[in-house]
């Protein structure tokens, strides 16, 4: 029916406005929810939002820290983002990440003297392809055995730190007291953007956030436009109907978790070669986890996962104006993380918000 | 005069781009069956949904005797005494009957579940409205009819006044069809008042009182069986004659396609539920596999389309051995497969029409070059099939969830028969079609016959069964029992062989193989 073209372009405008809806609610509601917080414990809400809003945004320095720390979560959360659009619960972005720290770490003192742009190809190559690896045997069991990747990836996360305490503590152990690596040689490091973007001065933002970009909006076209994209789409849809589509669900749940790795891997890269030049124990601030919570704001969309990475980042970037100027906690910060996370996850609280009901056109068709 | 049960006026439904109900009105009174009728996207489930309160209605008001009421949500029409059977069930299956029926609204004893209760009140209304059913049993392991009854009991329990069924018989066997039907009865003649949706015109024939045709949205037409025949009924439908039998020429068999010999299967509780069995199908045949559901026909099927693991036995498709290959190479192959259920096996219901139709082919020209997706292929050959199918959508963009239960099908249909596959393994092909729709699928199979195909199909309706093979193979208990050319059987002998009537009557050659089944015991 071509008549109908323009109602349906419509419709299909207020689809994606149905689907933002949800998560801008849920950080709307959040953000109340955290000023009535704070007035109940004798803050000033008002204060609190500005001076964080100022210590994210207010300038090139604090947009630039913003970016710098939403850079790993952006690769976290477009780990855990693929890995749930094929049904697969990737709680083990934390280790692939680790996996991913180390390989930067050993292979930029490896690369040393060799030229920079090389070196950046290697080390991103490399840290994909291991935290691929890391993901690859609990993929491998979830498609033989049916080991439940939550159980499986957590465990290698455990593995994985527990390999970089060691190797950091022991074989790999710069000299002097503190357990770290040897510092990378400028030529394993990513520039800074400042180089390029003067106004960012002097904040530490990499051009891993570029590439995380890249990523993103690189893997919402596999998703969506690559035979690749549609099968794990299709398997974590309905395995069933895959299956009898010619669709191996095992090989696909493989692939799936492996890219879900890979991705995870980046981010252990990118803060090693971008921020922390070395690794060390404490180098992610849990950004594997974080990553879940970016990729449920962003519901699994790799574009949203940009402006939820940004969100959180910057989130954590103001906290610290928050606590300066306005003497609010940096801990309420933590408190509107999890509201937002809460809320997105009830998303029904959101809904009812904006006033419809699920059984608005929405309802699955039962006939 | 008492006011009717339920009294509908002027419901008014829009889905984007689509009018789904338009100004409909509709009364039921005590002790009434009314069937409501009409094509594959009519609108009938989307009216009862609303009476249910899962939509919510644009306009138009809904009266329960006599008092305008908003009706909110499933709980809030349970409340008033409005219960639904969907076609889908909605039942919990690892629990328990009683469970099952209780669940929501559970008797208790200072703040626990009092189970002893709730079993006596099962056990009662059961009895009371004669649907016998065992209270302890997991629903998981009961056939479909009785989860069926399940279904209604679990409305009844709640208080049901006005039970709505939508499309209830598309999944039973005629012997099912028939307690239904006279547990309706029943129901009515207690004052229930009973809206039934099918599109099986006999059914309507012989148990309603009035009929509610309705097309495009809106009411069409009115009337009562003793007013009319089923060829009336169809043309109040469809606007038009529809013609039942299809023509059909003499069978022309070419070239052996499918060679199936003494195939072994394990069901999933690892039974054997296929137990040695042997056939062929050849180019330009029907061959029909007729039983009761639960025969092992399912396994049989999966096992030649590469879905589950074969035991024993061996399989060939144009002479090349398909024993253990996976769906994929089955694809590659030339096999279409239909399966009997759309919802599991034949949609995934989240994507689009697009995404689904190229679901099996997605990785090859047309569709997909080097790993990419062409969308401007994929786009006209969906309209394509859309246009040819008929498939009543305002675009290609929704979602399969969006479409009418009889569109998903033939959404289905059309990408499996228009892949042009050698062989085409249709499960039920004809499940929840209007009669339009099904006199169109069944010149399509007779069609592909034509062109020298070959065709399995597995069918519950022994007129479908009886109009469209050439061969008919009767199983029963995971074994082909009997063979009959077409037209040799009546449908009183079919069901004979089917409920395991021919026991002693088999051929030397399965009679070995019963044997042994025995043995295996
Ligand atoms: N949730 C939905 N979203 C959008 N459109 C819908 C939705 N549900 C139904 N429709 C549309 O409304 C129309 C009526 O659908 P409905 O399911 O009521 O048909 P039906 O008469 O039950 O058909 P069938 O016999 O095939 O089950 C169809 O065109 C369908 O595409
Ligand atoms: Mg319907």
């Amino acid at each position: 029916m071509p008549e109908l073209k323009t109602e349906h372009s419509t419709s299909r405008l207020a689809a994606v406005l149905r689907e933002l809806a949800v998560p801008l609610v849920s950080v709307a509601i959040a953000a109340i929810i955290g000023s009535i917080i704070m007035l109940i414990a004798g803050f000033d809400p008002l204060a609190a939002y500005a001076a964080m809003f100022k210590g994210a945004f207010g300038g090139g320095r604090q947009i630039g820290e913003t970016m710098l720390r939403s850079t790993p979560l952006m690769f976290t959360g477009l780990a855990v983002a693929y890995g749930f659009r094929a049904g697969l619960f990737n709680i083990g972005a934390e280790g692939q990440l680790f996996m991913g720290g180390l390989s930067a770490a050993w292979l930029g003192i490896v690369l040393a003297g060799m030229p920079r742009p090389l070196n950046i190809i290697l080390m991103l190559v490399a840290g994909a392809a291991i935290g691929a690896a890391w993901a690859f045997i609990p993929a491998l069991l979830k498609a033989k055995v049916g080991a439940h990747e939550v159980i499986t990836t957590m465990m290698f996360t455990y593995i994985g730190r527990y390999i970089v305490s060691w190797l950091v503590t022991g074989p790999l152990k710069a000299e002097g007291q503190i357990p770290q690596t040897n510092r990378l040689p400028v030529e394993s490091t990513l520039p800074k953007m400042h180089e390029m973007l003067p106004f960012l001065t002097p904040s530490r933002v990499h051009l891993g956030f570029v590439v995380a970009i890249i990523l993103a909006f690189f893997i919402w076209w596999v998703l969506k436009y690559t035979s690749l994209g549609y099968e794990s789409r299709a398997v974590g849809y309905n395995p069933w109907a895959s299956e009898t589509g010619g669709i191996s669900v095992s090989a696909t749940t493989i692939k799936a978790l492996c890219i879900s790795g890979a991705l995870a891997g980046l981010a252990g890269v990118t803060e090693v070669m971008g921020v922390h030049m070395r690794l060390f124990d404490q180098f992610s601030a849990g950004f594997g986890f974080t990553g879940i919570a970016v990729a449920l704001l962003a519901k699994n969309n790799p574009i949203g996962v940009i402006a939820a990475a940004i969100l959180f980042g910057g989130l954590s970037a103001g906290g610290g104006t928050m606590q300066l100027e306005a003497d609010v906690p940096q801990k309420v910060i933590l408190i509107i993380q999890a509201l937002i996370i809460f809320l997105v996850a009830a998303e029904q609280i959101a809904r009812w918000v904006i006033g419809w009901t699920d059984r608005r056109g929405a309802t699955e068709h039962a006939g | 005069m008492a006011p009717p049960l339920i009294e509908l006026r002027e419901i008014t439904k829009q889905f984007p781009g689509v009018l789904a109900n338009d100004k409909v009105s509709l009364s039921l009174k005590s002790g009434e069956i009314v069937a409501l009728l009409g094509e594959n996207g009519a609108g009938k489930s989307t009216l009862m949904n609303v009476v249910y309160g899962l939509l919510s209605a644009d306009g138009g008001e809904v009266l329960v005797e006599g008092e305008a009421v908003h009706i909110r949500s499933p709980r809030h029409a349970i409340d008033l005494g409005i219960g639904m059977v969907h076609q889908h069930f909605m039942l919990v299956a690892p629990l328990t009957v009683t469970e099952n029926i209780v669940l929501g609204n559970e008797p208790t004893r200072g703040g626990v579940i009092d189970f002893k209760q709730a079993r006596e009140d099962v056990r009662e209304i059961s009895h009371r409205y004669g649907l016998a059913v065992d209270p302890d049993a997991t629903v998981r392991d009961l056939p479909v009819g009785m989860q069926q009854r399940v279904e209604i009991l679990k409305a009844l329990y709640r208080g049901a006044r006005v039970l709505i069924l939508d499309e209830p018989t598309a999944v039973l066997t005629p012997q099912e069809v028939r307690e239904l039907f006279a547990v309706v009865r029943s129901l009515v003649s207690e004052g229930l008042a009973v809206v039934f949706i099918t599109h099986k015109l006999e059914e309507v024939m012989s148990v309603a009182d009035r009929v509610v045709v309705m097309r495009d949205g809106r009411v069409v037409g009115e009337t009562r069986p003793s007013d009319t025949d089923t060829a009336g009924l169809a043309k109040m439908m469809v606007g038009r004659e529809v013609v039942f039998r299809v023509e059909k020429s003499p069978s022309t068999c070419g070239d052996t396609i499918l060679e199936i010999e003494d195939l072994k299967v394990l069901d999933e509780r690892r039974l054997e539920a296929v137990k040695g069995v042997s056939f062929t199908v050849c180019a330009g045949e029907v061959v029909a596999l007729a039983g009761v559901s639960g025969n092992g026909q399912t396994e049989l099927i999966e096992a030649i389309t590469g879905l589950r693991k074969v035991t024993g036995g061996s399989m060939r498709l144009k002479g090349v051995d398909i024993t253990h290959t996976a769906a994929r190479e089955a694809i590659a192959a030339g096999l279409s497969h239909v399966p009997e259920d759309r919802h599991r096996r034949g949609l995934v219901l989240e994507f689009d029409l697009m995404e689904n139709t190229i679901l099996g082919d997605h990785r090859q020209a047309p569709f997909a070059k080097h790993g990419v997706l062409d969308f401007k292929a994929i786009t006209e050959v969906t309209r394509k099939r859309i246009a040819d199918y008929d498939v009543r959508t305002p675009s290609e963009h929704i979602k399969a969830s969006s479409l009418s239960g009889g569109n998903q099908q033939k959404l289905v249909l059309a990408r499996e028969l228009g892949r042009d596959p050698d062989l085409l393994i249709a499960a039920q092909p004809t499940r929840g079609l209007d009669v339009g729709a099904i006199e169109f699928v069944h010149n399509q199979i007779l069609a592909e016959r034509s062109n020298g195909k070959a065709v399995l199909l597995v069918s519950l309706e022994l007129e479908e069964v009886q109009s469209l093979a050439d061969r008919i193979l009767i199983i029963f208990e995971g074994q082909i029992v009997k063979e009959f050319v077409a037209g040799e059987a009546s449908d009183e002998e079919l069901g004979y062989y089917m409920t395991g009537g021919g026991g002693d009557k088999l051929s030397s050659g399965s009679e070995e193989v019963m044997t042994d089944a025995r043995a295996e015991d």
